[in-house]
């Protein structure tokens, strides 16, 4: 019994180890980026201590319900052990040894990932104001001058600051790859610092929960070469159509949207993370208003599905009264 | 207000349910008056104040609740067993993820161990009733009016789809129209009175009601942590219940504690959520923790190890658990020192969890363990509550949680606690104190089925959610693609979600073979046990518990009382028992309750007045209701303990 027992554990390590050696593929533990390096890290160091307490804690039961459960030859029965300071000063030191070791590369990776990547410090990191609305992501670019929709180029090896803020529900940006999340919340800022070493396309998202387009709410990041990236800057800023506040309000009705491209930025009239009503005043001026949705109003109607026409212009919004 | 907003209509799996509702009212309604057993109901336990009774009426519901958030737990995972699945759309999945969450905590966990609580506490302290037994009955029908109106709303108005934990802005008028979210609102609010008052409740019997000699350091775990339990309730629930009531102000009459507009702050319902909700997370924790003290004591034959240990880790887990709230929102953007604080905090709760789970195994260490379904469960309850608790440890390293955050591997965490935990010990007490409830145990082998398929289904379904959180699949979504590659995972999960639907079948399945097959029990003390409830007979002891409170001389009374050979029930003299009478006032004012809560949910402020009235009269009433009582007589003692030892 005890022999099955041990060999049954050996199994069972064995079948983690391959599913361990299986987590190389998962997004989080593959990361293409300075900040998600340092969080797989600290992952990987937390696993390791983690699995060490799991088979303490499984060999100890194990044995322990091997040994003396009830049987013909019982050895060893003493019920009236009451405990024993020893043992338990030992389980309280060993934990509390276990706490600081994991605390100081805890809190080191809090602090430094408030900063840019200590690699590129040095250089100046390029600014994105993201703001989440309902069901979608806009991306302004304030020092060219540009802005995206539902899509974010950036270029590599350099530190991106995320200026976050939401126009209505508190979201999160989430790019796995190259980081942890951080809220968007209306009439806030938070700052996150990402940043991509590898050209490519990674996956990025809402993560923090908002409601019925919440599942689709994700955008795609192309990390470009610097000359790249300048290069589509300045074809943006050439040939793409400037937003208006009239189209831009098209947005803030909730609903999703494909990608669009703009040469110009609502920042020139609202800064969501300084005015939580925007949204919400611009619903009036498009004739949007919250219904039940589960009543017959409120059913009929339907989500915008925003597009960008080749002049510039945001279709596919209808007024709500249109549907009735 | 249309009609086609206030009844849920276009649905078929909620037609399917409304059917089915509608035919078991029926049903129970021709079962009741067919057999002429209404009378019963209401002279037995509508207006009973018996702990017991009440404590098996909490247990009941929070079984029917179990069985309503395990279908919607199920609809979830039939919806994410594959890419593009279209079983569920995304307002239905998000109406049944919250749902779902808000049951199982508020209206299964909480009242499944209150259940316990009330069944066992007075019993174990050697007392005769709580302290106020009108309030515990009031108690129990806050629970149930709030209970009904949250589970009404998916057929009548619309459930609510904010998630549990019901985020501001989203949660408002603006962002979640109709009357989803009220029903949210009220249905906690109005069961949250019900919990606060059984706090106090179980505080004031812990504290004042003890058998003669029974000190603080001589009471059973389960009986210690009730009370510190008592104590966070006591605490954390006036935080909700403010929270709540401004949530409400916001939807209702326009106030901005939460709103986007006029100053609003949105984080400030989250604070005010967490720090009720993480202490929330450790009140139906600790009895866990109780019950699986009591359990494994008895079935290893051996007293706890490290008593005082035990009892210190609970009060420092306890006091821990205000501390810690921020950890639900590292990613708020707090700041370095915030977070580097909480991290801490939340790491350090792990050393008195710690502490336990090795003073649990040396107790079984060099005990006779003998491997009944109680033990099963809490013997399975180590290794997976050290899952979560490790994981748990990996979430509170804020720089890491950035990734974990809303993601799967949350998902999977606090299932592994919630479930190994709570859930486990729910099993556990329900089938330890079964043969205390109802006089005979449920069939060791269907027990046994029960346990091995359930834990296996338990890591089938959540084992692998801690890969899809890795690899980048976030809680809360309805819907995923084929490229994200998260297929394989999420079927498995799916297929362990089914088999532990199957479990609960094979569990009922063994209520009705055990009602009807089992043999009966006749010592009062069916497992060997070592506390007081087992001192007095079964099935269901007399109302009045003991004939003589017996007097406490040693640790684990019943044990010591055994191992000297004493008989608690040998009496000389009996003497007549001051005991409580019955009460329609707490049904009656749940009626009220109801009707203001409903009308609220619809803004139908007459309704809700008309209610608030009734609830005030009802006060007025039994502030001028001189019934103190009655007294058992000597002749009614003897009857019942005759009768109680001839079946030996
Ligand atoms: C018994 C089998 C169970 C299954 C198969 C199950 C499954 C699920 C699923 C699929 C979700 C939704 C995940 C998402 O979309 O984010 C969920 C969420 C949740 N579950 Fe369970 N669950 C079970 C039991 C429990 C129990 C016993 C509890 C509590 C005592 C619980 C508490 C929660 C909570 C609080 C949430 C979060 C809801 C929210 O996001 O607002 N579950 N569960
Ligand atoms: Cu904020
Ligand atoms: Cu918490």
């Amino acid at each position: 019994m005890l022999k099955n027992g041990k060999s049954l554990k050996w199994l069972a390590f064995l079948a983690l180890s391959l599913f361990l050696s299986g987590c190389g593929n998962m997004t989080v533990l593959d990361p293409k980026g300075p900040v998600a390096e340092s969080q797989a890290w600290l992952i990987w160091f937390s696993i390791g201590f983690m699995l060490l307490i799991v088979l303490v804690v499984f060999i100890l039961l194990t044995v322990i319900l091997v040994k003396y459960r009830e049987r013909e030859d019982h050895k060893g029965y003493q019920p009236e052990i009451e405990g024993s300071h020893k043992l338990e000063i030992i389980w309280t030191i060993i934990p509390v040894i276990i706490v600081i070791i994991l605390s100081v590369p805890t809190i080191m990776t809090i602090f430094e990932l408030e900063e840019a990547p200590a690699a590129t410090a040095h250089k100046e990191p390029v600014v994105v104001h993201a703001t989440s609305v309902n069901w979608k992501w806009i991306f302004s670019y304030p020092e060219v001058g540009i802005e995206t929709v539902n899509y974010l180029n950036i270029p590599t090896d350099r530190p991106i600051l995320f200026k976050l803020t939401s126009a209505d529900s508190m979201a999160a940006l989430w790019i796995p790859q190259l980081g942890g999340q951080k809220y968007n919340m209306a009439g806030m800022e938070t700052q996150l610092y990402l940043q991509a070493n590898e050209v490519g396309t990674y996956a990025g998202r809402n993560a923090n929960y908002t409601g019925e387009g919440f599942s689709e709410q994700k955008f795609d990041v192309v990390a470009l070469e610097q000359g790249d990236f300048d290069a589509w800057v300045e074809e943006t800023q050439s040939d793409a159509p400037e937003l208006t506040q009239e189209e831009y309000d098209k947005l803030m009705v909730p609903g999703s949207s494909s990608e669009m491209t703009f040469s110009s930025t609502h920042l020139d009239w609202v800064d969501h993370s300084t005015d939580a009503e925007y949204a919400i005043n611009a619903w009036e001026r498009m004739g949007y208003e919250p219904l039940n949705p589960h009543s017959r109003a409120g059913k009929a109607y339907e989500m915008p599905a925003l597009t960008q026409s080749d002049s510039g212009e945001i279709e596919g919004f209808e007024s709500q009264a249109a549907n009735e | 207000m249309k009609w086609d907003e206030f009844i849920i209509t276009g649905d078929p799996l909620i037609l399917g349910a409304q059917i089915s509702i509608l035919i078991s009212a029926i049903g129970a309604v021709f079962v009741l008056t067919y057999f002429k057993k209404w009378k019963w109901l209401w002279d037995e336990w509508i207006t009973s104040v018996d702990h017991k009774k009440l404590g098996i009426m909490y247990i009941l519901i929070a079984i029917l609740m179990f069985f309503r958030g395990g279908i919607d737990a199920l609809m979830m995972r039939t919806q994410l067993a594959a890419p593009n699945m279209t079983f569920l759309d995304s307002l239905h999945y998000n109406e049944i993820f919250t749902t779902h969450g808000t049951i199982m905590i508020i209206f299964m966990a909480m009242p499944f161990l209150i259940g316990l609580m009330n069944v066992v506490i007075p019993l174990q302290i050697g007392a005769r009733d709580v302290a106020f037994p009108f309030l515990n009955n009031l108690s129990f029908w806050t629970f149930v009016i709030g209970m009904g109106l949250f589970n009404i709303s998916f057929i009548i108005g619309g459930s609510p789809s904010a998630g549990w934990t019901s985020y501001m802005p989203l949660a408002s008028n603006e962002l979640n129209p109709g009357p989803g979210q009220n029903y949210y609102l009220l249905g906690l609010q109005i069961s949250g009175i019900g919990t606060l008052a059984t706090g106090i409740n179980m505080m004031v019997t812990i504290f004042k009601m003890r058998a003669k000699g029974m000190k603080l350091m001589m009471m059973p775990m389960f009986t210690w942590t009730t009370l510190i339990t008592s104590m966070i309730i006591v605490l954390a629930f006036p935080v909700l219940t403010i929270a709540l009531a401004e949530m409400t102000f916001d939807r209702l009459f326009g106030t901005h504690f939460f709103n986007l507009t006029n100053g609003g702050m949105p984080m400030l319902w989250a604070n005010l959520f967490w720090i009720w909700g993480h202490p929330e997370v450790y009140i139906v924790a600790l009895p866990a923790f109780g019950i699986f003290s009591e359990i494994i004591t008895t079935f290893s034959k051996k007293r706890l190890f490290g008593y005082n240990a035990m009892v210190y880790s609970i009060v420092a887990i306890s006091v821990l658990s205000f501390l810690v709230w921020v950890h639900h929102f590292f990613t708020m953007g707090s700041g370095a020192v915030v977070n580097s604080f909480f991290s801490i905090t939340t790491m350090a709760i792990s050393i008195p969890t710690g502490v336990k789970i090795f003073n649990w195994l040396l107790t079984m260490h060099k005990g006779r363990i003998t491997f009944s379904t109680p033990m099963l469960w809490s013997v399975a309850f180590i290794p997976n509550f050290v899952i979560g608790g490790v994981t748990g440890v990996m979430l509170a390293m804020a720089a890491a949680d950035y990734q974990y955050h809303n993601t799967y591997f949350l998902v999977s965490h606090f299932h592994y606690v919630l479930i190994a935990a709570t859930v486990f010990a729910c099993f556990a007490g329900f089938i330890y104190w079964y043969p205390k409830m109802f006089g005979y145990k449920l069939n060791e082998r269907i027990g046994k089925w029960f346990f091995w398929i359930f834990v296996a289904g338990f890591n089938i379904c959540f084992f692998p959610q801690y890969f899809l959180g890795l690899d980048g699949m976030p809680r809360r979504i309805h819907i995923y693609g084929v490229e994200d590659g998260w297929f394989a995972l999420n079927f498995i999960s799916t297929v362990g979600a089914f088999i532990m639907g199957l479990a609960f079948i094979i569990l009922v399945y063994n209520i009705y073979y055990s009602f009807r097959y089992s043999p009966r029990e006749t010592t009062g003390d069916a497992w060997g046990g070592r506390t007081l409830e087992w001192a007095t007979s079964s099935a269901i002891p007399p109302h009045y518990n003991f004939a003589k409170v017996p007097e406490v001389t040693a640790m684990d009374p019943y044990w010591d009382m055994k191992e000297k050979g004493i008989d608690p029930n040998k009496i000389d003299k009996y003497e007549k028992i001051h005991m409580p009478s019955n009460t329609a006032v707490p049904f009656v004012m749940g009626c009220f309750m109801f009707l203001a809560g409903f009308g609220l949910v619809f803004e139908w402020f007459w309704m809700g007045i008309v209610g608030a009235i009734g609830i005030f009269a009802c006060m007025a009433y039994r502030s001028f209701d001189y019934n103190d009582g009655y007294y058992v007589s000597v002749e009614e003692i003897e009857e019942t303990e005759k009768r109680a030892r001839e079946a030996k």
